[in-house]
């Protein structure tokens, strides 16, 4: 009896160290779910409902998590600026400080993703030749090889990444937004999305190959050729056959 | 005569009576009278044009002179790897400019300065003539009679012997490198089909080959891939085989759940998903691109080359693009530990049609 006893307080104290609450303390500790509760009433619900429950314009967002409302908040998706194909980036509606209130509101009606730590999106401490092989695979396709971005169906576009923060790259990859799956953290543990972050951010240093016109590959070049280039060629063509004065 | 006038009347309607004067025929006007250059007559502007090209010369052997200082000046190793930059624009623009005032000099320099007289050459005739054509014909006359092949059979058959068999050793080598196996079967089948006795680290029982994470290579479990996610799959140790990016190329699959309530199966393939996570081969059936832009809100999956659209809810039909058939399903299973694995290979063959395809 006194062993099980001693069983269950142990097992119950290893998970509570093990859990990550930790996380969520750091980037959450002073936040203030109660006035993040009043910016949701006045600046969200009129979509998403009193108490986050959603509505016909917008889903519930009882479980998406903190990581969700801070990526939706600082990148300035939300509020929606208007019913278009995508909530696109604009500059932020409420400071850090209003963004973590809400996140904290969020999660506290159920639990979500968190807020990564500093740490988990240092790019320093990732593997940038990792982090490639794991960008080719998994989100090249729509963010383009380098993270320039590129179109979707209907009005819809994955983003460039050039500018993003390793913090927004993190949540991104974790709650999905909008088109873009998830990848949590089975499918891309949290070490390996700090790979990808570090290829990405890889990629913004000053490159030796010269103009990357975009980054966009042959649609630039190519345009870059026939208008510049042709222009050049037929304008030297004219000149050669003009008669000297 | 009334006919003619009709004719110019529809050509210019509003000259009525005019195209009366028109010539019956234009005659050449020749070309026009030569005009000199001013520089031909007067020395001085000679003289400027000179200067100018003079100039430019000059700009072209200074570019040279920088471009090759610069190589010399701009250091390239540790720890100043970062001006290979600046090293490659000052040597583009020394060789492009020290080119590009070559050419424009020596341009300039027939333009303004050389004699500018037209010269005229007619075109000679292109038939040699008929004494020449009848020489010709008659040669050829006599080679046929002199040949004599028809009462030579033995020659005329080690002629047709040697030129059948001289381009065999073009196409017996070319035929053979293809590959020594001539069981084209094998086209239709992945990686993905069952075995006996395999690594069971690889094939469930033995038998079925478990589903892996690319490029991670680790076994996927069914309550890892949550709703909104997607997941890129290779066959279990697949990047230790023989011919592994030949392999992974057929085998690839995308594995996405979806709300069970949303997916519209088939009776006959209600057993090849596992509890609304489904598995589509990668490889688009239009001109066999991976097909991977998953929107997840609408669970259409996307082909980058041509924009074949294809519905993950509904057997991964084509709903929009050049594409002509659904993505193959990879019918899959739960193992004890609740690892997926595959319970057979793709049913068709994947990607684009090849010769033994029906649809």
């Amino acid at each position: 009896m006194l062993l099980l006893a001693f069983a269950l307080v142990l097992v119950g104290g290893v998970y509570t160290a093990v859990t990550p609450t930790t996380a969520q303390a750091d980037s959450l500790a002073s936040a203030d779910p109660a006035k993040g509760a009043d910016l949701f009433r006045t600046n969200c619900s009129t979509c998403h409902g009193t108490g986050a429950v959603g509505s016909d314009l917008a889903p519930s967002l009882i479980g998406v998590g903190a990581a969700s409302v801070h990526f939706q908040v600082t990148t300035g998706r939300m509020p929606m600026q208007a019913n278009a194909p995508q909530a696109e980036e604009k500059p932020p509606q409420f400071s850090e400080a209003e963004a973590l209130d809400m996140a904290a509101y969020i999660a506290s009606l159920g639990p979500g993703p968190e807020i990564p730590t500093a740490e988990q999106v240092d790019p320093a401490l990732g593997s940038p030749a990792n982090g490639m092989l794991l960008f080719r695979t998994n989100c090249a396709m729509c963010h383009n090889a380098v993270g320039a971005g590129g179109a979707l169906s209907e009005g819809k576009y994955a983003p460039s990444l050039m500018d993003s923060t390793p913090t927004v790259i993190y949540e991104a990859m974790l709650t999905g937004p909008q088109s873009m799956p998830g990848f949590n953290d089975a499918i891309l543990s949290p070490e390996e999305k700090r790979d990808v972050i570090a290829f990405l951010i890889e990629q913004r240093e000053p490159q030796p190959g010269g103009l990357s016109l975009g980054s966009l590959g042959p649609v630039s070049e190519g345009l870059w050729v026939f208008v510049v280039g042709l222009g050049v060629l037929i304008g030297f063509s004219v000149w050669i056959g003009s008669r000297s004065s | 005569m009334s006919d003619q006038h009709h004719s110019s009347e529809v050509g210019r309607p509003d000259d009525d009576g005019g195209a009366m004067n028109l010539p019956e025929r234009f005659e050449n006007p020749g070309l026009e009278p030569h005009r000199h250059r001013l520089g031909d007559s007067d020395p001085k502007i000679a003289k400027r044009s000179e200067r100018q090209i003079v100039f430019i010369f000059l700009i072209s052997v200074l570019a040279s002179i920088g471009g090759l200082v610069g190589y010399f000046l701009i250091p390239v190793d540790e720890p100043n790897v970062l001006n290979v930059r600046l090293s490659t624009l000052v040597l583009g623009l020394g060789l492009g400019l020290g080119m590009l005032g070559i050419g424009v000099a020596a341009v300039q320099w027939a333009r303004a300065l050389m004699d500018d007289t037209e010269k005229i050459e007619d075109r000679h005739p292109m038939s040699a003539g008929s004494a020449v054509q009848q020489q010709a014909f008659e040669m050829l006359r006599d080679g046929a009679k002199e040949a004599n092949v028809a009462r030579r059979p033995v020659l005329k058959g080690a002629v047709g012997g040697a030129l059948a068999l001289a381009p065999l050793v073009y196409l017996v080598p070319l035929i053979g490198n293809l590959g020594a196996d001539w069981d084209i079967s094998k086209f239709a089948h992945t990686a993905w089909r069952p075995v006996r006795g395999g690594d069971p680290e690889m094939y469930y029982q033995g038998q079925f080959r478990y589903l892996a994470l690319d490029p991670q290579d680790t076994r996927i479990r069914a309550a890892d891939v949550t709703n909104n996610n997607i997941v890129h799959v290779i066959p279990r140790g697949l990047p230790e085989q023989e011919h592994y990016l030949e392999e992974k190329a057929k085998a690839v699959v995308l594995l996405v759940r979806v709300d069970p309530a949303l997916l519209k199966e088939s009776p006959e393939r209600a057993s090849w998903s596992y509890d609304g996570i489904v598995a589509y081969s990668k490889i688009c059936t239009h001109v066999g691109c991976p097909v991977a832009l998953y929107e997840q809100q609408t669970h259409h999956l996307l082909c980058p080359c041509h924009q074949s659209t294809f519905d993950i809810t509904d057997a991964a039909k084509v709903v929009f693009g050049p594409a002509k058939r659904a993505l193959p399903q990879l019918p899959i299973a739960v193992d004890e530990e609740g690892y997926l694995y595959a319970t057979a290979d793709f049913d068709e063959p994947v990607g684009p049609s090849y010769w033994q395809r029906e649809r």
